[in-house]
């Protein structure tokens, strides 16, 4: 399969990228990665009179900690990600989520930035990072602004990015001591989507009880979706399994999925629930917790 | 820009050639520069037949534009071999009849070969986690892992 024709740049530096997007507009997509871009051009899903190929500028790979905060770089591929030293230690629940990400030559083209601005409910970073409480950095030529993730989904493949902006970062507080945090998919095979998808970071109080709870759903809707009935129920009381069956629940009740080949809406809606009780569990275990 | 003059090195060559922007990286090779030992099967990021190394990793090249290998290294099964002698993963893939059709077989040494470079002794689970991404209707991936050990062994 041959993508229709476009013009194609690569740019070197940031202002030349944002110079293009904003001559183009519309009619421009930013290529990262390619993993997911390249697919739908080849099967014609989109057709594209502009791309321009970020992945040429220095600067845009990188994980770093400061004050506090995990930084990734939007060009971050996510087998850096999935080998760095500072997520093993910081974010486990990143190393869970990557790893479900395509396959291991997917990403070592596939990039963190992309996942996310692409919009897909089906991918696997935005339940992480709605999870994490992330916020993410977006540039254009008249300035950079910050956005929370719960205000980045706008709709189906559709992001708080405009065509003539780019994702340049995703910060991620670092999770206090007694955090934990899994991501857990139900998929039918190596590199497919999420039949279902649920990511938990929770703190807990000294008590046990819980303190800080984020739960964000994969494949659950036109958006990723943040369970926030469930968070809330959630707050302050003891992990036992009672509680986290319930909260599962509620979860599952935050779900609006599409049937397809992956299943049935109630089959889909099931599977967060369970998938949302082994996550649960999962993050209170790596907290420390029961 | 839908034309461009780009210069890839392959295998240790380079080449040199105008090509549209929406050439992708498999069909530069099979058909710009004549290299048909990268196979293209499912053509949709799945299968991993069309493996090559790009700067030493392991990418689906039916997945990525020609135009982004631009000035960079490319390696195709056909530079596994150095000066007739075969590499440890190509014997492997003999030694442990690591094939059937040989469809995948390009694309599993690829990825093999990679492996190999980062990690001296994978374990099993290490293999499989590295082939997971390369698809083999054959026979499954008994001797394909046996073949990667093997390579391991030998190097």
């Amino acid at each position: 399969m041959i993508p229709a024709a476009f013009e194609y740049y690569a740019p070197k530096s940031v202002p030349e990228a944002l110079t293009l997007l904003d001559r183009y507009g519309d009619a421009a997509k930013v290529l990262a990665g390619g993993q997911s871009l390249l697919p739908m051009l080849k099967l014609r899903l989109a057709q594209l009179g502009h791309i321009v190929d970020i992945s040429r500028i220095a600067g845009l790979d990188y994980i770093k900690e400061e004050r506090g905060t995990v930084r990734i770089g939007a060009g971050t591929t996510e087998t850096t990600l999935e080998r760095s030293e500072l997520i093993k230690t910081k974010l486990p629940i990143l190393v869970d989520t990557t790893a479900f990400i395509g396959d291991p030559l997917v990403r070592n083209r596939a990039t963190v930035g992309g996942n996310l601005a692409h919009g897909d409910p089906a991918n696997d970073h935005p339940a992480a990072m709605l999870a994490l409480g992330a916020e993410v950095v977006i540039k254009g030529s008249k300035g950079e602004r910050t956005v929370p993730i719960t205000q980045f989904f706008s709709g189906l493949f559709r992001t708080a990015v405009k065509p003539n902006e780019l994702l340049m970062e995703v910060r991620i507080p670092v999770p206090p001591p007694r955090s934990g945090g899994a991501y857990v998919k139900l998929e039918r095979k190596v590199g497919d989507f999420a039949t279902a998808g649920v990511a938990v970071q929770v703190t807990l109080a000294a008590s046990g009880a819980f303190e800080r709870v984020g739960i964000g759903l994969t494949s659950a809707g036109p958006t990723p979706i943040k369970a926030a009935e469930a968070e809330k129920f959630l707050a302050g009381k003891q992990p036992d399994d009672a509680t986290l069956q319930e909260a599962a629940r509620l979860a599952a009740k935050a779900t609006s999925p599409v049937a397809d080949r992956r299943g049935e809406v109630d089959y889909k809606r099931e599977m967060a629930r369970v998938l949302t009780v082994r996550a649960l569990r999962a993050a209170v275990a790596r907290a420390g917790g029961r | 820009m839908s034309m461009h003059t780009i210069s890839v090195t392959i295998n240790g060559t380079a080449h040199s050639a105008e090509i549209e922007s929406r050439l992708l990286l498999v069909h530069f090779i099979r058909e710009v520069v004549g290299l048909t030992g990268t196979h293209i099967g499912c053509d949709t990021t799945h299968c991993g037949a069309c493996t090559v190394l790009l700067d030493g990793e392991p990418v689906k090249s039916c997945t990525v534009l020609a135009v982004q290998a631009d000035g960079r290294q490319v390696t195709t099964v056909e530079g596994l071999e150095k000066d007739g002698k075969l590499d440890p993963i190509q014997e492997g893939f003999i030694q442990e009849h690591g094939l059937q059709c040989g469809f995948c077989t390009p694309g599993m040494m690829m990825t093999g070969y990679a492996l190999l470079k980062r990690t001296k002794r994978p374990t099993e689970a290490e293999i499989r986690h590295a082939i997971s991404g390369n698809l083999c209707r054959c026979t499954g991936y008994v001797n394909i892992v046996k073949a990667v050990q093997y390579a391991a062994a030998k190097q």
